[in-house]
C-alpha cells in the first residue's frame, strides 16, 4: 500500500501571497509569514487551554470542532500515515482554545464580544478570545488559513454574519404556527398542512443558529403588510368603505379597538417567549392610510382624540400603545425608519432601521438624523439583494461606508450595522441560496473589516477564491465572473 | 421596507393571489398548459386515471412499434411525469363517479423516424383526442407524439380528493416557428453534464427544439476534440473542465430523446484565445511597433495552416454532431491585433484589400464556408457575417443578435433572401429586477417591415444565456421560467398574446417544472404545492 498516496494532509500557511489572501472578510489586524505547517487529520485536534473557561461539555464549541474538523478534512479521509513516512517539519497537531469568560449555554445578544486572536507559529497555536462567540469567528479564519496538499444558516457563519433576522410573515401568508391563535397559520398560510413553521421548526433554527453565535430577530411587522392576519383574526383589520358601505376589503390593523391590543398583547406574550433575543423587530413600514380615512368609525375616533386629518398621529397611537406592550415583556424592539420619521414617540433604546435609498432624504441623511435623535440605527438602504443587475453588483455594495455621513463620533457610535436583505417576491429555495452569495459576502466584509479594507481587486480576488470555498463546503454560491472552480456544483 | 411602487409586478401580484390560491383541483387544466397548442377544445366531461390501470401504448395502426426507443423511453418518462411523484396517495377515490381513462394510443401515421435525428424541417404536428376509455394521440412522426406526451401530461391534474383526473378534450397543434433553442455558454462557465441534461429536460417540458451550444470561447476550451486533444490538454480551465467524446455523445442522445437538436457553435475567427494554447500559430501574433507584443488577436487568415487545421478539426466536427447545420460564430471580430501585424499588412497589399480589414474577415469567412460545405454541412452565422457583406451561399442561416434595430436588420437580411434566427430581444443572462418574462413575451418575431414572402424567413429564434454570470449554481432558476416566454412565443399562435392569461398558465407551468425536478423560479409570490420536495 502506498501510504503517501492515500493519505493527505492539509497545510495551514501564512503567505500573504498564498492561502491568507483567500480570507473573507479580512480580519482587522493580520501579520503573515511565509512559513507552512502539515496538519493530518489522524491526529489534529481542537484542545481547551487547562485554565480556558469554557472547558469539555460546552454544546457550542463541542459542536463547532466537530463541524470545522468535518470541513477541513472532509469526513473520508482519516487513514494513518505510514509510521515512516513522518514528517521532519514542525506539524500542528492541535490548536489550543483559550475563553476568558464562560457562558456556553447562553444565546448571543447584540452586546456579546467576538473579538478573537488566532497565533500560529513554531511556538503556539493559539486561539484566544473573551467569549465563545469569539472563539467560533476565529476557528471560521483558522478554517479558511487552512489549504489541501498537493491539489487542493451555515454560510452566513462562514461570513461572519451573526444576525439571521427573519421577515417571518407579511400580506401574502402567515406561516408562523402560532400557539395561541393557530387560526392564524390555519388561514392565513399558502398551505397550513406543508408551508408552514412550527414551534419545533423554530426552536430548531434558533438552537442551530445560536451553535454558529448567530441571533435570531423576527419580525411581525405591523400595523401594515398585515393581510394575512386577517382571515384567521376576525375583527383585527380594518374595514375599508366604499362610500357609507364597507367594501368587503381590509386594510391595515384595526387600531381604534381594544379588543386589537388585546389581542396583540396575547400574541406578543407568545413571540417573547418563543424567540429568546432580546430584541423583537415590530415592523412598522408603509403604512397605507386610505382604508382608514375611508372607515367612518375611524373618523369619529380620530375626532375623539384630536387628531385632525393627521393619520400619522393615529399611527403613532398605535405604535405606542404596542411598544408599551412588548416594553412590558422585558423586549427591546427594532423597527423600520418610517416609524422614526412619522415621529412616532418611541423609547430612547429603540434600533431604527434604514431602508428607504432616496426618500424621503438619502439614507446618509437619514442616518444622520436617526443618530442625531439619539436612536440607534441598522443601514439596509445599500444592501437590497433582492434587487438584481446584470454584472458584478457586489461591487457596489462592497462599496458602501455605512458611517460616510456627517455627524460626531458619538453619532457614528449609535450605528449599531446593517443587514442585506433578500425580500422574497421573486425568491424561493429554488433561487435563494445563488442569489445571495457571494452578494453577500461583500455586506458581511463591510460590517467586519475595517473601514480602511476597500480594495476592489484585492476583494475581488479572495471573494472569487471564498466563493469556491463555499462551494466545497456544499453552498451554491454563484460566480462573480468567468472562471471555475476546483469543485464545481453538480445537479442532485 | 419593501418598496411597492412597481406598478405592474404589484397588478400581477394582485393576480397571482387570485390563481393560485385556488387549489389545484378547481383550477381547470386549460390554465396549466404551456405553450399553449394551436387548437383546444375541452369539455367539462371529466375522465378519472388510475395509476395502477392507465397505460401508454402503440396503437395497432401505427407504425411504430415496441421497437421504437424513442417511444418506450418517452411512455415510461410521461407515466413517471403523470403519476411518479404522487405515488403514496395512492389509496381511496375508488368510488368515484366519474368514468375511468385507461390508456394513451400513440398512432404514428407515416414513416415514423424513431432511429433518426430531429431537423430543421422535422414534422412536430400531432392531434390529440382525450375521450373514455382510450385516448388517441396522432401524429406523422415521433416528433409529434413527443411533442404530445407533453400535452397530454400538462392536461390530467388532481382534484381535491387526490384523483387523477383529465377532460374529455381536442387537442390539434404544431408549431408557429421549425427552430426554438436555448443557447447555453460552456466556455465562459463550465456546465456539468447533468446541469446540461436537466436542461434537456426542461426545454422539452417547453417544447423548445434546438440545444445551441456555445462551447468554446476566448476563455476555455473544455471541448476535447479526437484529432486535436492538446486544445483541450492547454485550453480549457482543467482537465477535469472538459467534454469528452463519450460527453458530447450522451448530451446528444439525450437530446434526441427529447426531439432537441444539437447544433455546436466553434465561434472564429474572434472569440479565439483558448484555441491559441493548444494549437501553436492558429493566432495572430498581436504588434507593439516593430515587435510582437506576447499577445494574440483572432485567428490568423493569412497561413495556409490555418486552413488546413480549420479543415480537419471542423471534419471531426461534422462527424461528431449529427446536425447538418454548424454553428460558425463570426461576431465582434477585433481588427487592431490584424492591423498592428506587418505580414498581415503586406497580405492585405497584395490581396488589394486597402485598409479594409472586413475585407480580410470576409475572405476569412469565405474559405471557412468552403470548408462546411466540403463536409456537407449548412452554415449558422452571427449578424456580422452578413453586415459585413460577405457573400454568403444561400440557405445560410443569419443569427440577429444585436438590440438596437433588430427589426431593420431582420428587414435587410430577409430581403437578400437569407433565413433568420431572433435572439436579440432575448438575452436572459440580462437580468433586471421583477418581472422581465412579460417583456420576452411581448415580442413579435415578424414585427418588421418585409413581404409575406421574407416573413417566412424567419426560421424560429433563440433565448440566449451566455455564461459570464452564470454557472451551474444559478443557471436553472435564471433560465426557468423567463425562457418559457420565449418558447410560447416560438410555438403558440400569433395572437396569444395576454401575459394576464399567460401569467395564470405560466405560473402552473413552473410549479410543474419544480415537481418535475427542474428549479424554475417564482414568477411572483405565491407558493406550489409540492415545493418541499424540490
Amino acid at each position: 500500500m502506498a501510504g503517501s498516496a492515500l493519505w493527505f494532509f492539509l497545510l495551514l500557511a501564512a503567505a500573504l501571497a498564498g492561502r491568507a489572501t483567500a480570507l473573507w472578510p479580512w480580519p482587522q489586524y493580520i501579520q503573515t509569514s511565509d512559513l507552512r505547517y502539515p496538519i493530518f487529520p489522524h491526529n489534529f485536534q481542537f484542545q481547551y487551554h487547562v485554565s480556558s473557561a469554557a472547558q469539555p461539555g460546552c454544546s457550542v464549541l463541542d459542536e463547532a470542532f466537530q463541524r470545522y474538523r468535518d470541513l477541513l478534512f472532509g469526513s473520508d479521509f482519516w487513514h494513518r500515515p505510514d509510521p515512516a513516512e513522518k514528517q521532519h517539519t514542525l506539524e500542528i497537531n492541535s490548536l489550543v482554545i483559550h475563553v476568558a469568560t464562560p457562558g456556553c449555554d447562553q444565546l448571543p445578544s447584540l452586546e456579546s464580544a467576538e473579538n478573537y486572536t488566532l497565533t500560529i507559529n513554531d511556538e503556539q497555536n493559539f486561539l484566544f478570545s473573551e467569549t465563545v462567540w469569539g472563539a467560533l469567528r476565529g476557528l471560521e479564519t483558522f478554517s479558511q488559513l487552512v489549504w489541501r496538499s498537493p491539489e487542493g444558516t451555515d454560510v452566513m457563519a462562514y461570513s461572519k454574519f451573526n444576525v439571521f433576522h427573519w421577515h417571518m410573515v407579511d400580506d401574502p401568508s402567515f406561516p408562523y404556527e402560532s400557539f395561541t391563535f393557530p387560526e392564524l397559520t390555519r388561514k392565513g398560510s399558502y398551505n397550513p398542512a406543508t408551508h408552514i413553521y412550527t414551534a419545533q421548526d423554530v426552536k430548531e433554527v434558533i438552537e442551530y443558529a445560536r451553535l454558529r453565535g448567530i441571533r435570531v430577530l423576527v419580525e411581525f411587522d405591523t400595523p401594515g403588510h398585515t393581510q394575512s392576519w386577517g382571515p384567521g383574526a376576525p375583527g383585527l383589520l380594518t374595514p375599508c368603505y366604499s362610500g357609507s358601505q364597507p367594501s368587503g376589503t381590509f386594510g391595515p390593523v384595526n387600531p381604534i379597538l381594544n379588543s386589537t391590543y388585546e389581542f396583540m398583547s396575547t400574541f406578543f406574550l407568545e413571540v417573547s417567549s418563543v424567540f429568546p433575543d432580546f430584541y423583537l423587530h415590530l415592523g412598522g413600514d408603509e403604512v397605507d392610510f386610505s382604508c382608514w380615512k375611508s372607515n367612518p368609525d375611524i373618523q369619529d375616533f380620530m375626532k375623539k382624540k384630536g387628531f385632525g386629518n393627521d393619520f400619522k398621529k393615529l399611527e403613532s397611537f398605535y405604535i405606542q400603545t404596542l411598544l408599551d406592550i412588548v416594553s412590558a415583556y422585558g423586549k427591546g424592539y427594532v423597527v423600520w425608519q418610517e416609524v422614526f420619521d412619522n415621529k412616532v414617540k418611541v423609547r430612547p433604546d429603540t434600533i431604527i432601521q434604514v431602508w428607504r435609498e432616496e426618500a424621503p432624504v438619502s439614507y446618509m441623511k437619514e442616518l444622520e438624523l436617526v443618530t442625531n435623535a439619539s436612536f440607534r440605527a441598522l443601514l439596509s438602504a445599500p444592501w437590497y439583494l433582492n434587487h438584481i443587475t446584470y454584472g458584478p453588483d457586489w461591487e457596489k455594495v462592497y462599496m458602501v461606508e455605512p458611517l460616510a455621513f456627517d455627524g460626531t463620533p458619538e453619532q457614528k457610535a449609535l450605528v449599531i450595522g446593517g443587514e442585506a436583505c433578500m425580500w422574497g417576491e421573486y425568491v424561493d429555495s429554488t433561487n435563494l441560496v445563488p442569489r445571495l452569495w457571494p452578494r453577500a459576502g461583500a455586506v458581511a466584509e463591510r460590517l467586519w473589516s475595517s473601514k480602511l479594507v476597500t480594495n476592489l481587486d484585492f476583494a475581488s480576488k479572495r471573494l472569487a477564491d471564498f466563493r469556491c470555498e463555499l462551494l466545497r463546503r456544499g453552498i451554491q454560491a454563484q460566480p462573480l465572473n468567468v472562471g471555475y472552480c476546483e469543485q464545481e456544483f453538480e445537479e442532485t | 421596507m419593501e418598496q411597492r411602487g412597481w406598478g405592474l409586478p404589484r397588478l400581477l401580484g394582485l393576480l397571482a393571489l387570485l390563481a393560485v390560491q385556488v387549489p389545484r383541483s378547481s383550477a381547470s387544466s386549460y390554465m396549466g398548459l404551456w405553450p399553449l397548442p394551436l387548437s383546444v377544445e375541452m369539455s367539462p366531461r371529466l375522465l378519472r386515471l388510475s395509476p395502477e390501470n392507465f397505460h401508454i401504448g402503440h396503437d395497432s395502426s401505427s407504425t411504430a412499434g415496441p421497437s421504437c426507443t424513442i417511444l418506450q423511453e418517452a411512455f415510461r418518462r410521461y407515466y413517471d411525469y403523470i403519476f411518479g411523484f404522487y405515488k403514496w396517495h395512492r389509496g381511496p377515490a375508488k368510488s368515484h363517479a366519474a368514468p375511468e381513462l385507461e390508456q394513451l394510443l400513440v398512432s404514428v401515421v407515416l414513416d415514423s423516424q424513431c432511429n433518426a435525428f430531429p431537423n430543421v424541417s422535422s414534422d412536430e404536428s400531432y392531434s390529440l383526442l382525450v375521450k373514455g376509455p382510450v385516448a388517441i394521440l396522432k401524429a406523422n412522426r415521433v416528433w409529434g407524439v413527443l411533442r404530445g406526451l407533453e400535452t397530454f401530461s400538462q392536461l390530467i391534474y388532481q382534484d381535491s380528493y387526490g384523483t387523477f383526473t383529465i377532460n374529455e378534450s381536442n387537442i390539434v397543434d404544431s408549431p408557429r416557428f421549425p427552430h426554438r433553442g436555448i443557447l447555453i455558454d460552456t466556455a465562459r462557465h463550465y456546465l456539468p453534464v447533468k446541469t446540461i441534461l436537466k436542461t434537456l429536460d426542461a426545454m422539452a417540458f417547453n417544447k423548445f427544439n434546438v440545444l445551441h451550444w456555445h462551447i468554446v470561447d476566448d476563455q476555455s476550451f473544455p471541448y476535447q476534440s479526437i484529432t486535436f486533444p492538446q486544445l483541450s490538454n492547454k485550453g480549457s480551465y482543467s482537465l477535469s473542465h472538459v467534454y469528452t467524446p463519450n460527453d458530447v455523445r450522451i448530451v446528444i442522445e439525450y437530446a434526441r430523446l427529447r426531439g432537441i437538436r444539437v447544433i455546436p457553435e466553434f465561434d472564429t475567427p474572434g472569440h479565439a484565445q483558448s484555441w491559441g494554447k493548444g494549437q501553436k500559430d492558429l493566432l495572430t501574433p498581436c504588434y507593439h511597433g516593430h515587435t510582437q507584443s506576447g499577445t494574440f488577436g483572432p485567428i490568423n487568415p493569412i497561413l495556409n495552416t490555418t486552413y488546413s487545421f480549420l479543415s480537419k478539426f471542423f471534419n471531426e466536427i461534422s462527424t461528431v454532431f449529427p446536425d447538418h447545420f454548424i454553428h460558425l460564430g463570426g461576431d465582434e471580430v477585433e481588427f487592431q491585433c490584424w492591423e498592428s501585424n506587418p505580414d498581415i499588412q503586406k497580405f492585405m497589399q497584395q490581396k488589394g484589400f486597402g485598409t479594409d480589414f472586413k475585407k480580410l474577415e470576409v475572405f476569412y469567412i469565405q474559405k471557412l464556408f468552403n470548408i462546411i460545405s466540403t463536409v456537407n454541412k449548412g452554415s449558422i452565422v452571427w449578424q456580422e457575417v452578413f453586415d459585413n457583406n460577405v457573400k454568403l451561399q444561400p440557405g445560410v442561416v443569419v443569427q440577429v443578435w444585436k438590440y438596437g434595430d433588430y427589426a431593420k436588420e431582420q428587414s435587410r437580411v430577409t430581403a437578400e433572401g437569407f433565413p433568420v434566427l431572433l435572439s436579440a430581444p432575448w438575452y436572459l443572462d440580462y437580468i433586471s429586477y421583477g418581472q422581465d418574462w412579460v417583456k420576452y413575451y411581448n415580442v413579435e418575431p415578424l414585427d418588421f417591415d418585409g413581404t409575406s414572402k421574407q416573413k417566412t424567413l424567419v426560421i424560429g429564434g433563440e433565448a440566449c444565456l451566455w455564461g459570464e454570470y452564470v454557472d451551474a449554481t444559478n443557471l436553472t432558476p435564471r433560465l426557468w421560467p423567463r425562457a418559457s416566454a420565449v418558447g410560447e412565443r416560438l410555438w403558440s399562435r400569433q395572437d396569444v398574446r395576454s401575459s394576464q392569461d399567460a401569467y395564470k398558465r405560466l405560473t402552473v407551468h413552473r410549479c410543474r417544472m419544480v415537481r418535475r425536478g427542474v428549479a424554475a423560479e417564482p414568477l411572483f409570490t405565491g407558493y406550489c404545492n409540492h415545493e418541499d420536495r424540490v
